[in-house]
């Protein structure tokens, strides 16, 4: 076994997206010595594709109460309330906070930051920059990082498993991808901000990074994951790759029609109709993101898809918004979808389809990010701190990872300071002996090919758990899973080297990826309702509040299939309705 | 089928790199990074690349397409022609493994260049708190704003290849995109783009603008900068800047 390096921080981040930066920032200003470990350099880090913007109240017509309102509404009501108060109060001075160190967003003619119209929200106020707005705000945080001499960056460590000794995290355990020497890292406190799991499905709006590592690893070491069985699919990527299609394309006017050209969500109960280019708030294309994957569906059932070589669609309509309105808003949508399929959207439509976009589940937190387990913390995507309930609404997220990779990171910074008790010897050997095991996995012989294993997990994913799902179904994908979970200890590597072993890498992936589909599947086949993104075509079709206004928790199992607890739904000043969208959305609005 | 070439170098078995030639049975709708996944799942799992988000925007995969540097996300089977297509690491930049090549010579030109906002208390500011900004100040800067860290451009470079401190053109046009935004007033960093390591080291022969896949023009940027550097010493009474 080669030699452990030992290095000691304050403040431990795992990610280097948007929670993990505005999380080591934070932790840096508050003072204190911060490690900040990413599996890839922190510019690659997926909030980069982010594209559409991040939500903040900022009109005078707007109110922190309506932002609370679409949120918990667009969520089902499976919101954390007191979250959910948080996040909308915070949310409008992270984004002005970001402005002032450089972000980009797009203005009006008079220099004030421009908001945009987005699915599910009732007025306008996602603060854009373009349709890049992740890469503009993950370039400025990375950008202000690289000018604080208190943040260390170890660019392309793999963090193998989080170090936890009775119900206190000590540090992790990590893999220098580089050279393949282990390393431990010590800290009073760690914060989680590794992002979602979009790759345990085959199609997907996700880079390749996004496996669910985090999540594996807070499973792993004993905390539940909470709402798991809710995962976003955006109704418009392009087909066969899966790059995304910004929900700005509907926010700025464009529109969805049918192989008959057809507005068809106005058959979904998203109408009236409204005229091209003039989008309403809540209404027809300015749906939430599940309602509308959920007309596809129906929409590819009846027939009424349009055949494409890469599976079937329907178009995105943009001709109308114009060749300059297009490249000021949409320049990135342009160049995707005349490099990937060949259309520049100012001379025909789009075509796109749903496709897994996002992780509303994660590792449970309050509202102040903390975990059950003492020293350890959560933000972002890997998190699940309440807001999102049983769908996102889009451009929640970006502003979510600096909400509250902010706030993980002065609660990290404030634990560090009063200092906490230094990692037990039996912690350490326990640690020497995770360390060993990995290395010992380079080349292990087996019979399982990687490859096949991870699109196998894809593919039962896609089938299983899906837009719609069936208790049957779901009970073979889990069976399946199960099974391919076990399999992964027979598999075959057939890289020895330590440097850049990449294979080894994606093997550790696809066992987080593994654990975190088990976890996706067992929540879904346990919840007997639909709400939100979890809707089942069999006896559970409805909502059903009685019995599931709760939130699921699945336990860790080392194999078989894990066990569900549900746990409660904090509701403070909005007790759950009927979600209603399009004209009934608009009753009694100006 | 598709034929590529491949540059091969293992660190801890290969003395110098060496080519390899793998059939890929793809799509012409597949990316080269497609191509790359295929062979190392059914071909050779040694092979190794960095990339994420296949849509040209993480920065992660660049690499030289016979000879010319290309992000692989943007290189569709497609385009590639009859013969074998030669894939091969970014030029100019150490070779780690196969097509990764060392990224922290970059970053150590991008920090020094001092690529974060340093604004005044003085700019007027906006309703919730923003510094106020017109679309035509932001139109000064929002191109070399979309500079992604591919470092496409340091493979086009042929300076970055003779003058190792020479920062180089997406440093030096990140530099660009700080001095012209109307919110920065971080005039020091100026200083360290001036020199025959800063724009003085560029010999404007503007490949670097040619490679850049997101339409940066850092050979534009660098001339500004000249221009700015070369006027800070000519009295303004003569001579207008264009940034005043």
């Amino acid at each position: 076994m080669r030699e452990i390096v030992t290095v000691h921080a304050e403040v431990l981040v795992i990610g280097g997206g948007g929670a993990g930066l505005r999380a080591a920032i934070a932790a840096a200003e508050s003072g204190a010595r911060v490690a900040l470990l990413s599996k890839v350099y922190p510019m690659r880090s997926h909030t980069v594709a982010a594209e559409g913007g991040a939500a903040g109240v900022a009109q005078p017509e707007d109110d922190l109460e309506a932002h609370f309102r679409d949120t918990v509404a667009g969520g089902d009501w499976l919101c954390d309330q007191s979250a959910v108060s948080y996040f909308v109060a915070h949310a409008t001075a992270e984004l002005t906070w970001l402005e002032h160190h450089g972000c980009p967003w797009s203005r009006e003619p008079d220099g004030r930051v421009a908001v945009r119209k987005f699915g599910g929200m009732k007025r306008a106020r996602t603060w854009f920059a373009a349709d890049k707005s992740g890469f503009h705000i993950l370039q400025t945080l990375f950008h202000t990082a690289l000018a604080l001499p208190s943040i260390d960056r170890f660019d392309e460590f793999f963090c193998t498993g989080l170090l936890v000794h009775d119900g206190v995290c000590h540090g992790v355990m990590a893999l220098r991808i580089s050279t393949g020497e282990p390393y431990l890292f010590l800290a009073p406190s760690v914060v989680l901000a590794t992002g979602g799991a979009g790759r345990v499905y085959r199609f997907n709006t996700n880079g390749s990074i996004v496996t669910g590592d985090g999540l594996a690893m807070a499973w792993r070491a004993g905390l539940p994951l909470r709402d798991m069985e809710f995962v976003q699919v955006h109704p418009t990527a392009l087909p066969g790759s899966g790059v995304l299609i910004t929900e700005a394309c509907r926010g700025e006017g464009g529109i969805l029609l049918n192989a008959e050209g057809r507005r068809y969500l106005q058959d979904y109960g998203l109408g009236p109709e409204t005229p091209p280019g003039q989008p309403r708030n809540k209404t027809m294309e300015l749906g939430p993101r599940d309602r509308l994957s959920q007309a596809f569906w129906h929409e590819q059932r009846a027939g009424r898809t349009v055949p494409s070589p890469r599976g079937d669609a329907v178009h995105l309509d943009l001709r109308h918004l114009g060749a300059e309105r297009l490249a000021e808003r949409l320049p990135l949508i342009c160049s995707l979808s005349e490099k990937h399929v060949g259309i520049h959207p100012k001379d025909a439509p789009i075509p796109v389809r749903p496709a897994v976009h996002y992780t509303m589940g994660g590792v449970p937190t309050s509202v102040d990010t903390s975990t059950a387990i003492s020293g350890l913390y959560a933000a972002g995507e890997c998190a699940s701190v309440g807001l999102h309930g049983a769908n996102r609404l889009g451009s929640n997220s970006l502003a979510e990872l600096l909400v509250f990779g902010r706030a993980a990171g002065e609660r990290a910074a404030a634990r560090a300071r009063a200092g906490a008790p230094p990692p037990p010897g039996s912690a350490l050997g326990h640690a020497r002996e995770h360390l060993c095991a990995i290395q010992a996995l380079r080349a292990k012989k087996g019979t399982v090919r990687l490859a096949e294993l991870r699109d196998a997990m894809g593919s039962i994913m896609d089938e299983c758990f899906g837009i719609y799902r069936l208790g049957p179904d779901m009970e073979r994908g889990l069976s399946r899973l199960v099974e391919l979970r076990e399999s992964w200890s027979d598999l075959e590597l057939r890289d020895a080297s330590e440097r850049f072993n990449t294979e080894l890498i994606a093997a550790l992936e696809l066992s987080c990826a593994l654990d975190v589909a088990l976890a996706i599947g067992a929540s879904a086949a346990a919840r007997k309702e639909s709400r939100g993104s979890h809707q089942r075509l069999d006896a559970f079709s409805v909502r059903d509040d009685e019995r599931f206004l709760a939130h699921s928790l699945v336990d860790y199992a080392e194999s078989g299939v894990p066990a569900i607890r549900y746990g409660p739904v904090e509701i403070t000043s909005y007790p759950p309705e009927e979600r209603v969208y399009g004209g009934e959305a608009q009753v009694g609005d100006s | 089928m598709t034929v590529l070439e491949i540059q091969r170098y293992l660190p801890e078995s290969d003395q110098a790199p060496r080519w390899q030639r793998y059939e890929v049975e793809g799509e012409p709708a597949w990316s080269l990074i497609d191509a790359l996944g295929y062979i190392k799942d059914h071909v050779d799992p040694t092979l190794a690349w960095r990339a994420s988000c296949r849509m040209g925007m993480c920065g992660s995969c660049g690499v030289l397409v016979d000879g010319v540097p290309r992000l692989g996300c943007e290189v569709f089977l497609r385009d590639l022609p009859d013969r074998p297509a030669r894939i091969a690491p970014l030029a100019h930049l150490p070779v780690e493994r196969d097509l990764m090549v060392d990224t922290e010579g970059y970053l150590r030109r991008l920090r020094a260049v001092e690529p974060w906002l340093q604004p005044s208390d003085a700019d007027p500011v906006g309703p919730v708190g923003e510094r106020l900004q017109t679309p035509a100040q932001q139109a000064k800067y929002l191109e070399t704003a979309q500079c992604i860290g591919c470092m496409l451009c340091y493979a086009a470079c042929p300076q970055v290849a003779v003058n190792e401190p020479f920062l180089g053109p997406a440093a030096l046009a990140a530099a660009h995109r700080y001095l012209s935004d109307s919110r920065d007033h971080g005039h020091a960093r100026r200083g360290s783009v001036q020199g025959l390591q800063g724009v003085w080291g560029c010999t404007l022969v503007g490949t670097c603008s040619e490679a850049c896949p997101k339409g940066v023009d850092p050979a534009a940027a660098i001339q500004r900068e000249k221009v700015r550097g070369a006027l800070s010493f000519v009295p303004s009474l003569f001579v207008r800047g264009e940034d005043d």
